[in-house]
């Protein structure tokens, strides 16, 4: 592993205008929600409790919190996906054009 | 700094781009099959695109002294038609020994579906038949996470596949370490909003290191910036990465993987000038 090859002063200092900007557009994407006709319907879209959740994350401790956002917008994987999809007979055929 | 651009769809860029990453410092690009935009209605069409694959681009490439590499297969997004899938597959050999092919790619998932599942399995098993290298293709968003796994328990389920063989691409914060746990080779798409940003792309290298990684634009027909690669460059410096650990993803490591294709020819830029094989312009 590489370390972060800067201090955290450093990395503050160049990302706090850049952090803040995104901050502020997301404050007022929701301000743009909450004034806007129906604001009430969008509330109880799922896809918004998935931004509160973000939301949470950001305020969360540790170093994975950018994976945990990516996670949180994510469909459900099923371990046993491939014994539904892929039954006998759904195997893959040998392709006759390779010589074998 | 020279770099080789991994994956770019350069059949829907203009010439110019060709100009414009070579400017950048671009000496190499690797082009894998993909969607047109629009789904091709017959084993025909996708003929005469490997035709465009490799024996135009490779020409286009050399107008501005870029080495044109490419993979071929049916994409993700096409093989929700098993039928035409099926008959693509079966004419891959007959361009896979062409100068420059690099393997059976960028196959993988779309949607996660079924046909999609089966023809993926289908691209794998000619490839261990052949003997190639294998480019991935792991889907957008919230299918990423899901479909990932799912290619992952697909190439673990055949024992044939050596993972060091196979380049799994577009990885994001939440599947780069399954890839690299097993041994895989991946790969981080800079792309605008649904991928990789380059300061999210060297937040990543400075977590999971710089063994088995590359960056690439994938730059296509749609929004995409072909010199995002210069700027994943460009901030590896400002942090102060040495151009040694910089050149190393941008370089060595598409050339290590690279090199493991039978039929992988490469001139170092430094020689480049001597080469005299690299093609003229074409007069109007």
């Amino acid at each position: 592993m590489i370390a972060a090859a800067q201090s955290a002063p450093e990395v503050f200092e160049q990302t706090f205008l850049l952090t803040r900007a995104k901050i502020l557009e997301i404050a007022a994407t929701l301000d743009r929600l909450d004034r806007a006709e129906s604001a009430e319907s969008v509330r109880s879209d799922p896809r918004f409790r998935q931004i509160q959740q973000g939301l949470e994350i950001l305020l969360s401790d540790g170093f994975h919190r950018a994976a945990q956002v990516q996670e949180l917008f994510s469909d459900r994987y099923d371990p046993n996906w491939m014994k539904k999809y892929l039954t006998t007979g759904e195997r893959p055929i040998l392709s006759p054009s390779v010589p074998h | 700094m020279y770099y080789i651009e991994p994956h770019i769809h350069m059949v829907s860029r203009v010439t110019d781009d060709y100009e414009r990453i070579a400017r950048m410092g671009c000496v190499a690009v690797s082009e894998p099959a993909f969607w047109a935009g629009f789904d091709r209605g017959s084993v025909d069409g996708f003929r005469d695109y490997f035709r465009q694959l490799t024996e135009f681009e490779p020409k286009r490439a050399g107008w501005s002294g870029i080495q044109h590499y490419t993979w071929l297969c049916i994409n993700a997004k096409e093989a929700e038609n098993v039928e035409l899938s099926r008959e693509v597959i079966k004419m891959i050999p007959e361009f896979i020994n062409n100068k420059g092919v690099l393997g059976v790619g960028e196959i993988g998932l779309n949607k996660n579906t079924k046909n999609e599942s089966i023809i993926f399995q289908e691209h794998v098993q000619l490839a261990m038949e052949l003997d190639e290298l294998i480019l991935i293709h792991t889907p957008h968003l919230q299918d990423k996470l899901k479909g990932t796994r799912m290619i992952i328990d697909m190439l673990m389920s055949d024992r044939r596949v050596q993972p060091e063989r196979v380049l799994i691409d577009h990885v994001e914060e939440h599947t780069v370490g399954l890839a690299k746990e097993e041994g895989f080779w991946c790969a981080m798409t800079l792309y605008p909003i649904t991928k990789c940003t380059p300061s999210r792309a060297a937040d990543i290298i400075e977590a999971y290191g710089d063994d088995r990684i590359m960056v690439n634009s994938a730059g296509d027909w749609g929004p995409s910036n072909p010199i995002a690669v210069p700027d994943f460059i460009q901030e590896l410096r400002r942090r102060g990465h040495p151009e040694s650990k910089i050149k190393k993803i941008v370089y060595d490591n598409p050339l290590e993987f690279f090199r493991q294709c039978k039929r992988f020819e490469f001139t170092p830029p430094d020689t480049l000038a001597d080469n005299s094989e690299i093609a003229e312009p074409q007069k109007a």
